[in-house]
């Protein structure tokens, strides 16, 4: 890419280096913004109805902000944050998507990773296997 | 907004996506013709957005009337924001940009319908 060169101070391993990550962070930008706007609207308006489910939406929401953004810088400090919150994903989306399935009462409204996700085309439970993927794949050597 | 209009929208950025997804494997960078048929889906998704509005004006609004102005605002400007990232990506990924956002658009006019069939009582 022409620009690598003059962008010095941003780390080698920051996906807004190369083409393939700047697509990766527009879906995990996109997800970032659904998840949170989701959260906002549902603890905004009606908390009581289902505090754990919305709760968990805003935390899911928080953790692909700082997935978008430990992905987009790179560097020693973005690729922990990013590992971090891309375990945090894969962790939440299996256990919040077995937990909807198993046990409905305790989720009554969805959030992002209810049903593994199902009502966002599943793209909650491959985008986490593709951050780490990322991650791996950028390592330094 | 379950009118042929919605229809048309879907229909003609599922087949936008299904021919940047194919420009993207052909490792094609996208092309004015590409760009361009990504501004006339904007303008498709523009005149869906405008009706919808009008139509809140109207007798049956969506019981989520917020949440339905919150996508009506995420659906006009995703298409004019993956033409922005489009063009400063001027590589295969470009035309895998566009092709994420004639895939998602579809999706954000189908919540769209969801919400607006539940009016407000």
């Amino acid at each position: 890419m022409p620009e690598e060169n003059s962008t010095t101070t941003r780390p080698r391993d920051a996906a807004l280096n190369s083409g393939l990550g700047r697509v990766l962070l527009l879906v995990y930008g996109i997800f970032a913004l659904s998840a949170s706007a989701r959260a906002l609207v549902q603890i905004s308006t009606h908390f009581s109805e289902a505090p754990l489910a919305y709760l968990l939406s805003a935390v899911a929401g928080l953790v692909y902000i700082a997935a978008t953004a430990g992905l987009a810088r790179g560097g020693v400090r973005g690729r922990m944050i990013a590992l971090v919150s891309c375990s945090i994903e894969l962790v939440g989306v299996l256990v919040v998507g077995t937990l909807s399935v198993v046990d409905a009462v305790a989720f009554p409204d969805d959030t992002v990773w209810s049903h593994f996700g199902s009502g966002y085309g599943y793209v909650p439970l491959v985008l986490p296997f593709v951050g780490l993927w990322w991650i791996w794949n950028h390592r330094p050597a | 907004m379950n009118g042929p209009l919605s229809v048309a929208t879907i229909v003609a950025a599922l087949i936008l996506a299904a021919w940047y997804l194919l420009r993207t494997a052909l490792d094609r960078a996208p092309s004015r013709f590409d760009l361009l048929a990504s501004v006339a889906l904007s303008a498709l998704v523009t005149v869906l957005v405008v009706v919808a509005v009008i139509g809140l004006f109207g007798s049956s609004r969506p019981h989520d009337t917020a949440t339905f102005v919150g996508y009506l605002f995420t659906t006009i400007a995703f298409a004019p924001t993956a033409i922005v990232l489009a063009r400063m990506e001027p590589t295969r990924w470009g035309s895998l940009i566009l092709g994420v956002g004639a895939l998602v658009l579809p999706v954000l006019v189908l919540r769209l319908q969801q919400i607006a069939s539940v009016p407000l009582a």
